[in-house]
């Protein structure tokens, strides 16, 4: 079933902010188990990183960078809406948020490649 | 599908919560409202459809059902403004039980109004002077920004947390909530943060803004809440919750 | 209450996070430019007690925030309520701090 309800931009803003969470959430272990690893050498850590060197890694890296600058803007939107006095144009700052963390993941790729 | 210029192609529910559509063909009126539809149904094609309304004008709340989709106050959208292809397809608003047809239970959407406490509790008598309100105050302007609820319940249908979270108190208790906590004669305001707080609560909401989208008022529940969001976090950090 | 509290815990870590991932993103994005080696990373933060301050905080504080986040969408999306809940979201920030605590002390000591 469809819900035409929820086709405004800032329903759309949430879904962002809470598939960007969910993702990092999942990725943080893998990170920290990646780090770790330098506890058996730099030898060990640089095997991993090699890992990342091939095209799809670096792809997800993308995609990583677009979810955090993501999650990091539309939370800052959040607190903002939250915390200071209400201001309107509410969707503007969604759509902000979304643009600029596109603009990060870009600049990351250029720098990668 | 092969029908007149003039008519239009309406499906509303009938039922309970495991009803099903049924198909009228409706003649097309100048400023024709939804409401106008249902009752034309009822007088002229299926005199045993339930439904509500009183007002006719936008006051009393009580005809809000889910049109194409979204919860709307029935007396006051025009057919035009919301039909697609002459079509609509009218349903019982969201996120509420249904009796039968287009006649939902609102018992809950009343009593979680209660457990907010969105009663006004005085602390003066009759004997006691009139309180005096000066409209240029912060307390008081917030006030009016959220005092026009008419209790339809189109934003309680709006929202997605009540959906996934059926004890929420929901936009329109807090929106009460908030008015009353800025209310400089009420009595039952640290009592009222308690309810506020608890954990069907306002932090609960994730600023979806669906109530903003859909109220037929223009209220502002997401600014309420985050008020109370507010209210709550000082109290916290304070040791006062 | 007690989500009201969770909800405050949550609030006051992203306040905490928003500079750091910012450092981050800064890190990542600008600081990265000729791919990651092992040298570059633990040339940086070995014996660095800034780094090991910037890393350690940033641990806690995602540990915290992102546990209470994974507890609301399980409540919401899963209808899951009661001691479970309560129980795996600690767990899951638990296991994020040791594991956070291990790749610090991994790339700082």
């Amino acid at each position: 079933m469809t819900h035409p309800h929820r086709n405004q931009p800032l329903w759309w803003a949430f879904a962002l902010h809470r598939v960007s969470g969910l993702g990092l959430a999942c990725f943080l272990p893998l990170h920290f188990l990646v780090l770790g690893s330098a506890l058996n050498g730099d030898a060990a850590l640089d095997g991993v990183l090699a890992w990342t060197e091939s095209g799809p890694v670096k792809l997800a890296e993308m995609g990583l960078v677009f979810l955090l600058a993501l999650h990091l803007l539309g939370g800052l939107r959040l607190l903002a809406l939250e915390f200071l006095p209400w201001r309107d144009g509410q969707a503007t700052l969604a759509a902000l948020a979304g643009s600029v963390s596109l603009v990060f993941a870009f600049i990351f790729m250029f720098n990668v490649i | 599908m092969n029908r007149a210029d003039d008519t239009l192609a309406v499906e509303i529910w009938k039922g309970g919560t495991d009803g099903r559509l049924a198909a009228f063909e409706v003649p097309l009126r100048a400023n024709q409202t939804v409401l106008d539809v249902v009752t034309w149904v009822q007088r002229h094609r299926d005199p045993a459809l339930a439904y509500r309304f009183a007002c006719r004008v936008g006051m009393c709340g009580s005809c809000a059902m889910t049109v194409n989709g979204k919860p709307r106050w029935t007396c006051r959208t025009h057919v035009a403004k919301v039909a697609v292809e002459r079509h609509l397809t009218i349903e019982p608003l969201r996120n509420l039980p249904v009796i039968k047809d287009l006649a939902c239970d609102m018992t809950v959407f009343f009593e979680k109004w209660q457990a907010a406490r969105g009663r006004f509790e005085g602390r003066t008598t009759r004997h006691d002077e009139v309180v005096q309100l000066a409209p240029d105050t912060p307390a008081r302007v917030a006030i009016d920004a959220g005092i026009e609820c008419i209790n339809c319940a189109v934003c309680y249908a709006a929202c997605d947390v009540v959906a996934w979270k059926p004890d929420y108190l929901g936009p329109a208790a807090l929106n009460r909530a908030w008015t009353l906590q800025n209310d400089t004669r009420d009595a039952g305001q640290e009592a009222r943060l308690a309810a506020v707080a608890g954990d069907a609560g306002c932090h609960n909401c994730h600023s979806l803004q669906g109530c903003v989208a859909h109220c037929p008022k223009a209220l502002n529940p997401t600014a309420a809440i985050a008020g109370l969001k507010r209210a709550v976090f000082r109290a916290a950090l304070s040791g006062d919750l | 209450m007690w989500s009201s509290y969770l909800y405050v815990a949550q609030r006051l870590t992203a306040f905490v996070l928003a500079p750091l991932v910012l450092v981050h993103l800064a890190l990542i994005v600008f600081a990265v430019q000729d791919g990651l080696s092992a040298a570059e990373i633990l040339g940086r933060t070995r014996g660095s007690l800034g780094w090991g301050c910037f890393y350690g905080i940033f641990v806690v504080a995602a540990a915290i925030h992102a546990a209470i986040g994974m507890r609301s969408v399980a409540a919401e999306f899963l209808r899951w309520r009661g001691w479970g809940l309560e129980a795996s979201a600690t767990c899951f920030g638990l296991s994020l701090i040791v594991l956070g605590a291990r790749a610090v002390a991994a790339v700082v000591l």
